[in-house]
């Protein structure tokens, strides 16, 4: 190598041109003046850190991970990653019961789904949140999603045979909203890739993605999640077949986190694991499949895109196969953060900036009266219907029922 | 008493004469230090910053080497705010001969310095930057030392002891009676006044200067100006600072200080008159950059800061052309003795590791010749800000839980930080970004440690040292100092001289990332502010 050909550095923290822009988009900084802003945590605050671990500040954990500062960067500074591995080099206070069971998001599921009407009953019930509130510190105007009695995973085994006829063939990393709390979105994905001649596998196991686990301070464990599915995906991938997937955030967190944060080489699958909404778009773009769409469908959606599907550069996607529905007048949503970030909005600490940092998004939701939103992003949908009190829907439950049956 | 009349005059503001005046002040005499630029403008603060154990001269100057490890250890204690504890390894590349490593560790042992062989893999575990190719590594008590702070403390002290400093002041004769030297004439930078001194003894502390001071005076010394030129990267690489196990040679010493690390050093003699303007050469920046790499490979491919380079103020002893085989011995000079000439003194040489010794000799001299008796305390007396077991337990022992601004400023000033104002979100409030440096400690400079510029702000805060190089906190601590002495127009030039200096260095490094700097910091100054 020739010497100072390039310059290279951790997340790219030397290339900062100190522009200051990061801070200037960052959600956090305008509702909450204990965080220092992008900048100061990330790239400015990594100098000191290399000089002594002592400048480890705990207002780094008021990082959303939302990641607009670093499609804002012009300099390619990672400046979020820059962040969340200094709070998993450096912070080694062990997370809160509360933080372990908001990030322990498929091993909950497992739990609550055998006594999923009691548990959605008592999670919904004022008294229960109140509870939840005083002794865990989960805010009480936050509402649980619910829990299916019947897992996603069941449902589709049973119906292996017939997926198997599809002479087109992908596996599906449906997630733990899908496989707890949602599997009608699954359902729904599979009626959509039925629709267009492609069946749907599981994988042959599938962990949660860990998002979750790495934001509470639990990398250890996401890196054991990563390993598993790391080498889930690679077999699915080994076979020939692409991975979909209908959550951006697990789809980002497996393809951009897993090498980042958690030091786990993913070259193998990293092309091959996409988004329902990139893949469909493609083969309908292609002319490869078609759709058949109702007559008489007519809705007005606000699309959302979530940060992390920002980040991917894949929110172009998901509206414009909503744009090719007949009948659908859309529009596209300002670029704003909703605020919930998965587990951060949960946490009373951070419910008021939450709410905060969602507003303009709030607004715009409430002065446009679409007949609901659109979104990828499955946190993105409570913070939005319950702050908003407007109907949100994945593009592919969209679709799904916006085909003629 | 006349006015202007003092017990001892010191010339030069560097660490030795910021020494002298502190060991002359805390024996009881009247001291007067005058200095032509402001603190540690030379050699004092355009070195690496090493904390040398001593090592690096054991095998060839055991009585340097001896007396480095014992001021090592005396700083330690009277300085621990100056002071980073890291270790350092001397490290042998498979083209190195792992038989010095032997004559080495002996050489140490015999000179008291801790020398401990360490498997290059447990060395490779301690200091993952170390190059992964080596073969041998020994262990010693280096450390890192921060010059302007160093500086900067003794200064104060020797102020709180009774001394007068005056800095911008340039001595431009001296006043004679028969054979014997009665006092200073100097002019004033700032005031532009010329105003005479007069003391029983002056003390010619001017480093490389020493030799146009003594000129001054009437008598000859033949320094030995040898450049050294040095780069900061522009975070730690290392933890540990890192040399080569062999004889001395060209860029083997890398020091990780405060935010960053500095390679150096390169050895090119030059004529005397060079030595208020030297620059670093193409030449050097390559050699600093290959053979840095070597002991690090990640500097090959790490954001370089800057270039600086210093001169040594060697006296001339032989004819080796390198200058670096002169000893870094002290020269103490009793010009009564060598000259015929009275109440003049020179010290010189030595390093700054050994600034204290120095100035300690040259008070026993001083104080010979007046007849005081009493005996120097500078080793056991810490200096101001000293104190705790580090900056954590200091920081903690001022603020209950303090923020990442009350950390930095522990980690520069120590216990002293109590005086800086952070009670309220003005002052903490950041004026440098990359180095963290508040309202508060800008103003604590401006009221206490004699700052007349941004410059001077800088060596005191490490102000516009970190990666912008000035880009945001120059034109915002321009507008503090504009407010504190009254005046813009002098703030305006003083911008335009603090930006001069910081491209002065980017100069020679002006590639990749410091060049995007450097342009944007255009772009925010010409055409976003206007300046």
């Amino acid at each position: 190598m020739k010497i100072q050909e390039f310059t290279a550095s951790a997340h790219n923290f030397e290339e900062c041109m100190k522009c200051t822009v990061c801070t200037a988009y960052c959600p956090v900084v305008p509702v909450n003046p204990r965080y220092p802003g992008p900048k100061q945590a990330g790239p400015d605050g990594e100098r000191l850190r290399l000089k002594d671990p002592y400048f480890f500040n705990q207002a780094l954990k008021y990082c959303l991970n939302c990641k607009r500062c670093e499609v804002a960067c012009p300099s390619g500074v990672n400046v979020a990653d820059i962040i969340q591995a200094a709070r998993i080099r450096y912070d080694h206070t062990p997370p809160k019961l509360r933080d372990r069971m908001l990030a322990n998001t498929d091993f909950m599921g497992r739990l609550a789904r055998p006594f999923a009407p009691i548990v959605n009953g008592m999670t919904g019930l004022g008294v229960s949140k109140a509870v939840l509130d005083a002794t865990l510190a989960i805010d009480r105007h936050r509402t649980f999603p619910k829990y299916s009695g019947r897992s996603f995973e069941g449902w589709l085994k049973r119906r292996t045979k017939e997926q198997a006829k599809f002479e087109r063939q992908v596996a599906y990393f449906h997630g733990c909203y899908v496989n707890y709390n949602y599997p009608q979105l699954g359902k729904d994905f599979v009626k959509v890739m039925n629709a267009l001649g492609v069946g749907v596998q599981l994988l042959d196991k599938e962990k949660c993605c860990g998002v979750a686990l790495i934001a509470n301070g639990m990398a250890k464990q996401a890196a054991k999640h990563a390993d598993k599915n790391i080498k889930a995906i690679q077999a699915a991938v080994d076979k020939g077949l692409n991975v979909l997937t209908t959550s951006s955030t697990c789809t980002f967190t497996i393809r951009d986190e897993y090498p980042h944060l958690l030091q786990k080489e993913n070259d193998g699958i990293r092309d091959s694991l996409l988004l329902a909404t990139r893949y469909i778009y493609q083969l309908l773009e292609a002319s490869t499949a078609q759709l058949k769409f109702k007559e008489n469908y007519h809705v007005r959606i606000a699309y959302h895109t979530p940060c992390h599907l920002e980040k991917l550069g894949w929110g172009i996607f998901s509206y414009e196969l909503l744009k090719m529905i007949p009948g659908v007048e859309f529009t596209l949503l300002d670029s704003n953060c909703c605020g919930i970030s998965g587990t951060y909005g949960f946490k009373k600490e951070n419910y008021e900036a939450s709410q905060a940092i969602g507003k303009p998004l709030f607004d715009q939701i409430r002065s446009l009266n679409p007949d609901f939103v659109a979104c990828d992003c499955e946190t993105c949908k409570w913070q939005i219907e319950m702050s908003t009190g407007f109907t949100v829907k994945h593009p592919v439950s969209i679709l799904a029922e916006a085909i003629e049956d | 008493m006349k006015r202007n009349e003092y017990d001892v005059i010191i010339v030069g503001g560097g660490i030795t004469g910021a020494g002298t005046a502190r060991d002359c002040a805390m024996r009881g005499l009247r001291v007067l230090l005058i200095e032509r630029h402001d603190i540690a403008t030379g050699a004092t603060g355009r070195n690496h910053g090493l904390l040398h154990s001593g090592a690096r001269y054991a095998v060839t100057d055991q009585e340097s080497a001896n007396e480095c490890i014992r001021e090592n250890m005396i700083l330690r204690r009277i300085a621990s705010h100056c002071v980073d504890e890291t270790d350092g390894f001397f490290i042998t590349l498979p083209e190195d001969d792992l038989n010095y490593q032997a004559k080495f560790v002996e050489s140490c042992l015999a000179a008291g310095i801790s020398a401990e062989v360490i498997d290059p893999k447990e060395a490779l575990r301690m200091e993952p930057a170390l190059n992964p190719d080596l073969i041998g590594a020994v262990k010693v008590p280096d450390g890192s030392v921060d010059p302007f702070r160093l500086c900067a403390s003794n200064m104060v002290d020797a102020k709180i002891h009774g001394a007068q400093v005056l800095l911008y002041t340039e001595v431009t004769g001296f006043i004679k009676d028969g054979d014997t030297i009665k006092g200073v004439r100097t002019y004033n930078h700032q005031t532009h006044k010329a105003v005479e001194y007069y003391a029983n003894i002056t003390v010619n502390a001017a480093g490389i200067w020493g030799q146009h001071i003594a000129d001054l005076a009437g008598v000859k010394i033949g320094m030995f100006p040898a450049k050294g030129a040095l780069l900061i990267f522009a975070h730690r690489v290392n933890g540990i600072v890192i040399n080569r196990c062999r004889k001395p040679a060209n860029a083997d010493i890398l020091v990780p200080g405060d935010t960053v690390c500095i390679i150096g050093t390169t050895s090119t003699k030059i004529p005397f008159e060079e030595c208020d303007e030297v620059r670093v050469t193409p030449d050097e920046v390559n050699l600093l950059v290959e053979e840095g790499a070597k002991l690090a490979p990640a500097l090959a491919s790490t954001r370089i800061l800057r270039a600086y380079a210093g001169v040594r103020p060697l006296v001339s002893a032989d004819n080796d052309p390198s200058g670096r085989n002169i000893s870094r011995g002290i020269v103490c000079l009793d010009h009564e003795e060598r000259d015929g000439l009275k109440g003049f003194v020179t010290i010189t040489g030595g390093k700054l590791m050994t600034y204290r010794l120095m100035a300690e000799m040259v008070t026993d001299l001083v104080c010979r010749k007046l007849s005081v008796d009493k005996a120097c305390e500078t080793a056991e007396t810490p200096l101001p800000g000293a104190g705790g077991k580090n900056f954590r337990e200091v920081a903690e022992k001022i603020w209950e839980n303090p923020t990442t601004v009350q950390k930095a400023a522990v980690a520069r000033l120590g216990t002293t930080a109590n005086r800086v104002q952070t009670s309220d979100s003005l002052d903490q409030s950041l004026i440098c970004e990359c180095e963290e440096v508040s309202v508060g400690e800008i103003n604590s400079a401006i009221e206490r440690l004699d700052v007349s510029g941004l410059t001077d702000l800088r060596r005191r805060t490490r102000l516009g040292m970190g990666t912008c190089q000035g880009e945001l906190c120059g034109c915002r601590a321009a507008g503090m100092l504009a407010k504190a002495h009254g005046c813009a127009d002098k703030a305006r030039d003083d911008l335009k001289d603090f930006l001069t200096e910081r491209w002065k260095g980017m100069y020679p490094i002006g590639w990749g990332d410091a060049l995007r700097e450097a342009e944007y910091t255009q772009w925010v100054y010409k055409h976003v502010l206007g300046v």
